[in-house]
């Protein structure tokens, strides 16, 4: 047991047309399907732009990130909590700490030096974070699930997220789509997002706040009130799909699309050289 | 073996530096952020039986989970305990949860608000104010996360007391005898943690002439009036990684994540890792070579600097 196994997922065709025999199958026709993480590791790397400083996690976070950096954003800076700059992984990193971030990075910095210097003063642009619990103001749980002194389930807490919450210019935020995750009100706020909605998150200086919520059924953003609302749906997913896995009334955009696909380009890019084991995109 | 430096030799072998600078009770800060972490010097605490000690480590990864299992513990002070890509740390969870095997004081911060307190700590700041917090409900269960006013301006921030540890054992690839310590890749908290406490015990890959640290003193992370104890440890942070010595042991990973399922499962590990072994020759051992060589990195030197001769 050296990996972890594959993530069994629900694997899509973007074309039933493209469904052909294997002898058959022309180079193309052969990334012409998606996971439900490839497709979520290629929204979240279209959201990031050229030239930016990315906060980085693990896994779905990293993966769009060099997803990002092989198609339209080369000169993007992937940074991590470490205080590892602009690093270069040659293989996919285990952990935030792992050596294949460091090795090859523009710079190295002590934790404290990463956090104070860089993120509390205003050097990164984005931040990625995930989370147990989201509510429909972009607040984040990743402490507690019930009660904070007598907990039902005890969560890592917050590690960076709440610094990166507070002090990126705008976050991302990656997550499954299912009812316990998006409950009305999160059980702790680990990592403030627009708060009580309003200018709630501006009162407390607090920098950016979260900008789009990528999961495995919709892309969500926030309004001028914070409040979460739905822009695109995934192919194949309906409104009550959302709906069903949310916990408050959702809002739709006025003209609600469908969430674009990957690209047999990305699908490649992922599947051959990114993640060639599919030790995060599962079912490829 | 590097020769004895007189006055300045600070060389002892590990159960002799834990047992002179740790006492029950003490509050104690193993470093190291996903590298270099102090593993064999935890599993020595474990095997000396300590009591009632404060564990503080940003990071509690395995080791402190070994820790509290072993119920050496009746604090933590941390900033997220999980096991680094694999998931939850279970002991540590069980402890929390349903007391077992002891019950287990918590006191929590974010990684920033943490780093700051250990900054603070070594540099003899009162307090210092950081920008986080704001929004989260951690301040509500931590009274040492309070509000104070800007004097220079009209808003409120948040500060931190400053956090200084009985004792630090900290991790570097060599050191000299004499202890001025030299680490390369991710640094985490090493230095601010040496920094910030009363003592120090410095266990390293290498033992080498301070000639060597002194022909490259940017790389120095402590230096020897602030070390108490130099322990030449090769492969001490086994399932952790030293950069450029081996790679993270990740089977040994997802192995506690299996074995934590259940605390007699653990004890059993306990057993026959820690408490049945003499000491890391005899872990390393049972662990056999080809296991540890398979962590080992091709080598991709640094370009030497010319420091010149002045």
């Amino acid at each position: 047991m050296t990996n972890k196994s594959p993530n069994k997922e629900n694997v899509h065709q973007k074309d039933e047309s493209a469904v052909v025999s294997e002898a058959q199958e022309a180079p193309d026709q052969e990334y012409s399907d998606y996971t439900d993480t490839e497709l979520m590791v290629t929204i979240a790397a279209r959201e990031l732009r050229d030239g930016e400083s990315v906060l980085v996690g693990v896994g779905v976070p990293n993966l769009a990130c060099n997803l990002a950096k092989r198609t339209h954003a080369s000169d993007l800076r992937m940074f991590y909590e470490s205080g590892t700059i602009d690093s270069n992984p040659r293989s996919l990193p285990l952990s935030i700490g792992d050596p294949v971030l460091a090795s090859g990075a523009a710079g190295l910095v002590p934790m404290y030096e990463g956090f104070s210097k860089y993120l509390q003063a205003g050097r990164i642009d984005v931040g990625f974070l995930g989370g147990a619990q989201i509510d429909k103001y972009g607040n984040i749980n990743s402490t507690v699930i019930g009660e904070y002194d007598d907990p039902k389930v005890r969560l890592p807490g917050s590690g960076g997220a709440c610094e990166i919450a507070s002090n990126s210019h705008r976050t991302l935020v990656i997550t499954q789509h299912q009812k316990r995750r998006f409950p009305e009100e999160v059980d702790f706020v680990t990592s403030p997002g627009y708060l009580d909605g309003d200018t709630s998150r501006e009162e407390l200086g607090l920098r950016g706040g979260p900008e789009a919520v990528i999961t495995d059924l919709a892309v969500m953003r926030f309004d001028d009130d914070g409040e979460m609302y739905v822009e695109s749906l995934h192919p194949g997913v309906s409104r009550e799909d959302v709906q069903a896995a949310t916990g408050w009334e959702l809002s739709f955009a006025d003209e609600t699309g469908t969430t674009e696909t990957p690209t047999t380009d990305e699908i490649r890019l992922l599947r051959e050289e990114l993640d060639p084991d599919g030790l995060y995109i599962g079912g490829g | 073996m590097v020769e004895d430096t007189g006055a300045r030799n600070r060389l002892a072998d590990m159960s002799t530096a834990i047992r002179s600078a740790i006492n029950d009770g003490d509050s104690v800060y193993l470093t190291g952020f996903t590298h270099l972490i102090p593993f064999s010097a935890g599993h020595e605490i474990i095997r000396q039986g300590y009591s009632d000690l404060h564990l503080i480590r940003a990071t509690p990864d395995l080791i402190y989970d070994r820790l509290i299992a072993a119920d050496c513990a009746s604090k933590v002070t941390f900033s997220w305990a999980g096991n680094p890509g694999v998931g939850s740390l279970r002991a540590f969870r069980r402890a929390i949860e349903d007391d077992i095997p002891s019950p287990l004081e918590i006191d929590e911060y974010t990684h920033f608000g943490l780093m700051t307190r250990l900054a603070a700590g070594a540099r003899g700041l009162p307090f210092q104010p950081v920008k986080t917090f704001a929004g989260s409900d951690l301040p509500k269960h931590n009274d040492n996360i309070r509000k104070v006013d800007n004097p220079f301006g009209n808003e409120t921030v948040y500060a931190v007391p400053p956090l200084n540890p009985d004792v630090a054992v900290i991790r570097a690839q060599r050191a000299d005898p004499s202890g001025n310590a030299q680490v390369w890749g991710i640094e985490g908290e090493i230095s601010e943690a040496a920094h910030a406490a009363e003592q120090v015990v410095v266990c390293v890959e290498e033992v080498v002439e301070e000639a060597i640290t002194r022909s490259d003193p940017n790389r120095t992370v402590i230096t020897s009036a602030d070390v108490d104890y130099v322990v030449e440890d090769p492969y001490g942070s086994h399932p952790s990684y030293a950069q450029g010595y081996y790679d993270r042991d990740n089977e040994a990973y997802l192995e506690w994540d299996e074995v934590t399922k259940s605390h007699e499962r653990t004890e059993q590990w306990l057993e026959e890792w820690v408490y049945d072994l003499d000491n890391h020759d005899e872990y390393l051992e049972k662990l056999n070579t080809e296991r540890l060589l398979t962590l080992d990195p091709d080598s991709d030197y640094a370009t030497p600097v010319d420091m010149g001769k002045y």
